[in-house]
């Protein structure tokens, strides 16, 4: 009897417990990759995250949302080491990505090879002032991709992933820059689908877009988690409740909770994750 | 989940090859980069080696305070004053006549001209610039002095005159842009203040822009004279090639770039005293012309810390 | 004026005081474009005066003639020629330096004293008078070097004129490229080289572009430290052509031969009293400047239609 009611105890606690593993058992959701004790500083000493501890489900879209300055677009850069180009940052820490257990912020890892597996689509739309074709082909040229066949096969698979092939499908030599914002910002994510990557980073995508470009993206990430992981940091709440699987909310560099998008959104268990939610401060 | 230490992928290890490519022409850029730094020190070794045999054979305080200098005449004498009395006195005029037309333009095209004109204006100032100093001294000797004998007719044909206004003309372009850009970079609320005081465009121009340029606008002036100083052409066409220790603009002088250009245009002998002596020579117009350099530089980096 | 404004007998006091720095405002607004206006007019009074002066020999003996002892015979072909080839050397030189320098100083040099270094030379050298390059080209190429009185050694020279320039160009053109459109070159996996070669120098080519066509105008009209070097003023007689019609097709004997430039032709004539050949020296003049007006409105327009084309 007490034997029974100490493991009735233990598992009502290991289901209160650590949200993870409450969530595994439930589902068996695929890891693709997670970050553990991660701690980033700038240059100048800023200790911009702390002890950062997020799980990415694989083909599930993963949102990171919080008031600005909490950390989240420097996360989101740390998985494709942006930070690598700028002197003086330190990462503390790991991020692992799965199934090869790499950490990819071991020093001797080539942040390269992260960035051929791991994409990224920018707040801003920006594409290459070169024509449409040529900017989906540049990361396969990037990579040694020279066949035009080959080339020609993979920017319309990449376009039509984007959805917007049959808008430009008759002036691929046109120059991008005379696509609209939304446009551009589908074609930036062309490009970024164009080398296969297992994840893809977004960084705020549909900020600077209007309502119509903004609900075209949301169906094309709706569309795309088929296919691979996605993290999208986003300043926009009813976003995130709209798209997302799994929600972080972070505040001053310190993740405060993570869980399934409808619980952070319906019952958090944190206060402070409540109080931004219902707006109460941010 | 994770293993306990993760093993690096062979996909993600680091590409050997790719990244040696890569040092090679970060190694190959460097050298580039440093070619600079290779020619000024080329500049102070060469006057310094050169010279040496002159300064041996000569004293430095007959160098620095005779006032005659004919290193190849019969009677040599080696006094540098009359070259930089020659160069100081036609730079002197040039900045009389640069200096207020310079600053003018500068203030108008920054205070007063409007998008169009200034955009018109900014091209014939650079094209200004284009114009070779041999075109110059052409007009210097052909125009300006013949003009300047009507109106003083016994003006000599060489004199310092002529040359002095021309190289004026020459420099106004450095001192309009460089203050120009001083003058732009105040920013525009200093300037509202003043206008929302009721004051009109030249009362801001003169007592709010011009005062928080002003280390940018001394900075054209100190670079106008080190300009001034360097010229050859001009002076070495109008102003005659014979040394002179005078400051009267009415009188023909050289510079000390016409020696050097007079000296090199006859026969070198390789060592002789007299060709010593245009390095020597450089060597003043060097140390001139990069203090002057150095200071302009430092006085325009402090007007662009400033904002 | 330090009465207190509000009364209405002092309106009257105020609206004079207005008035008159109205007036002011005025007169140093027409004061501003006269003189704007006259160096236009200077401009095209030098342009105008040297064309109508050489008007009368500028035919197509006078560029096919050598220099002669005789005014009305001589020509510039020498003077002509040699311009060009020393250009050519001087371009081949200083624009892949230069660029190259502006790449690892905007790209690749971090912070510190080394790229402070460089960057501190490269402003001085841009000061420095040009016949000092003159003396450090007699001094090095010229004897030190062995280099003789050549053709290649006024390129050498003038290469290290227009390096400055070329270098700063670049570093201008490099610095206008947004860091958005960078990193996304970098987020589709590209190698730091990658990056600028593909991107960084495509987009940067029409400022540098532009400070080339400055760089080269400049050395055409540059004639101190050419004459420092010994170029001959009297040259009757032209460097062997580099395309020969036997085996290997291209020498390099020119570089070693005498020459002498269009600017240094030009001060040769003005130098001599007769009349006739100021009139050489004009029409020379004229070529010249109408050369260098034309590089430099190129360069100009140039940068006008780059701004106007690529909005980031």
């Amino acid at each position: 009897m007490a034997l029974l009611l100490n493991f009735v105890i233990v598992f009502v606690k290991k289901l209160n417990g650590n949200p993870r593993n409450k969530i595994i058992m439930a589902r068996k959701e695929i890891l693709k990759a997670e970050s553990k004790n991660f701690n980033f500083h700038y240059a100048d000493g800023t200790h911009a995250l702390k002890d950062i501890n997020i799980p990415l489900y694989e083909k599930k879209i993963t949102a990171l949302i919080g008031p600005s300055g909490c950390g989240k677009s420097t996360f989101l850069r740390s998985f494709n080491r942006m930070h690598d180009l700028y002197a003086g940052n330190k990462y503390d820490g790991e991020i692992i990505l799965h199934p090869d257990d790499t950490n990819i912020l071991d020093k001797k890892v080539d942040p390269i090879e992260v960035r051929m597996r791991i994409s990224m689509v920018f707040q801003k739309p920006n594409p290459f002032p070169k024509s449409i074709y040529e900017n989906v082909a540049y990361g396969l040229r990037v990579r040694g991709e020279n066949n035009k066949r080959l080339l020609d096969d993979k920017v319309e698979e990449a376009l039509k992933g984007a959805s917007l092939w049959n808008e430009v499908k008759d002036r691929l030599q046109d120059l991008a820059y005379n696509l609209s914002g939304g446009q551009q910002q589908r074609l930036c994510i062309a490009r970024a689908l164009a080398t296969d990557p297992e994840i893809m980073l977004f960084d705020e995508p549909t900020s600077a877009l209007d309502p119509i470009a903004t609900v075209n993206i949301e169906e094309l990430m709706s569309e795309l988690k088929k296919k691979l992981t996605i993290l999208i940091v986003t300043h926009n709440m009813q976003q995130a409740a709209r798209i997302s699987d799994y929600t972080a909310y972070m505040y001053l560099g310190e993740m405060i909770e993570f869980d399934e998008t409808d619980t952070i959104f319906t019952k958090p268990s944190k206060r402070a994750t409540e109080d931004y939610i219902t707006g109460k401060f941010g | 989940m994770a293993k306990k230490n993760p093993k690096i992928s062979r996909a993600l290890a680091k590409n050997i090859r790719r990244n040696f490519v890569e040092r090679l022409i970060e190694i190959a850029l460097m050298l580039s980069g440093l070619i600079a730094v290779l020619i000024t020190f080329g500049i102070v070794f060469i006057l310094v080696t050169e010279s040496l045999p002159f300064f041996e054979a000569v004293s430095l305080k007959e160098f620095l305070t005779s006032t005659v200098w004919t290193p190849n005449f019969e009677k040599k004498n080696y006094g540098i004053l009359p070259l930089v009395s020659g160069t100081l006195t036609i730079t002197g005029i040039a900045l009389i006549v640069a200096v207020p037309l310079g600053t003018i333009t500068a203030v108008y095209l920054s205070e007063f001209a409007s998008h169009k004109i200034r955009e018109t204006i900014k091209p014939v100032l650079e094209l200004l610039v284009g114009v070779p100093t041999v075109v110059f001294g052409y007009f210097a000797l052909l125009l300006v002095t013949p003009l300047l004998q009507k109106i003083y007719p016994d003006l000599p044909t060489f004199n310092m005159l002529g040359p002095g206004i021309v190289m004026g003309v020459m420099i106004v372009p450095y001192i309009a842009s460089v203050a120009e850009d001083a003058m732009r970079a105040v920013p525009m609320s200093m300037r509202e203040g003043a206008y929302a005081m009721g004051a009109t465009r030249f009362q801001t121009a003169v007592s709010v822009v011009m005062p928080a340029a002003t280390s940018g606008i001394v900075a054209a002036y100190i670079l106008a004279i080190s300009r001034g100083i360097g010229e050859t052409m001009i002076v070495a066409i109008a102003a005659g090639q014979q040394p002179n220790f005078t400051f009267n603009p009415v009188e023909s002088a050289a510079t000390i770039t016409a020696y050097i250009v007079s000296v090199a245009l006859g026969d070198l002998e390789h060592g002789g005293i007299g060709y010593q002596s245009i390095f020597a020579a450089g060597i003043v117009l060097f140390i001139m012309t990069l203090s002057l350099n150095i200071l302009g530089q430092w006085t325009r980096k402090k007007f662009t810390e400033r904002y | 004026m330090s009465k207190i404004i509000g009364h209405e007998d002092n309106i009257n006091t105020i609206r004079a005081l207005i008035k008159k720095h109205k007036k002011n405002d005025r007169i140093f607004s027409y004061i501003g474009l006269f003189v704007i206006g006259s160096l236009a007019i200077a401009l095209l009074v030098l342009f105008l005066d040297l064309v109508i002066d050489g008007y009368p020999k500028m035919n197509l003996e006078f560029f096919s003639n050598f220099p002669s002892r005789k005014p009305e015979g001589a020509g510039i072909l020498s003077a002509w020629v040699g311009s060009a080839l020393v250009l050519i050397v001087t371009f081949f030189v200083a624009v892949p330096m230069g660029v190259a320098s502006g790449i690892y100083l905007e790209e690749y040099a971090k912070k510190g004293w080394f790229a402070d270094l460089i960057e501190i030379n490269v402003a001085n050298l841009a000061g420095v008078p040009s016949i000092i390059y003159g003396l450090l080209a007699l001094g090095l190429f010229v004897y030190e070097f062995g280099l003789g009185q050549s053709i290649l050694t006024a390129g050498l020279t003038l290469s290290l004129l227009m390096l400055p320039i070329v270098i700063v160009a670049t570093r201008e053109a490099i610095r206008a490229i947004p860091v958005h459109i960078r990193e996304a070159a970098y987020a589709v996996g590209a190698t730091k080289w990658q990056v600028t070669l593909h991107h960084v120098l495509q987009y940067a080519m029409g400022g540098v572009l532009t400070g080339i066509i400055i760089g080269m105008a400049r050395a055409i009209g540059e004639t101190a430290p050419v004459i420092t070097i010994g170029a001959l003023t009297f040259i009757a007689f032209l460097p062997p052509t580099p395309v020969t019609d036997v085996a290997p097709f291209i020498n390099f004997a020119w570089l070693e031969a005498g020459f002498t430039v269009l600017p240094i032709q030009m001060f040769n004539w003005i130098s001599r009293p007769e009349h006739a050949f100021h009139i050489n020296a004009a029409a020379t003049g004229a070529v010249i400047i109408i050369l260098t007006l034309l590089m430099n409105g190129i360069a100009i327009k140039l940068r006008y239609s780059i701004r106007k084309k690529i909005k980031w």
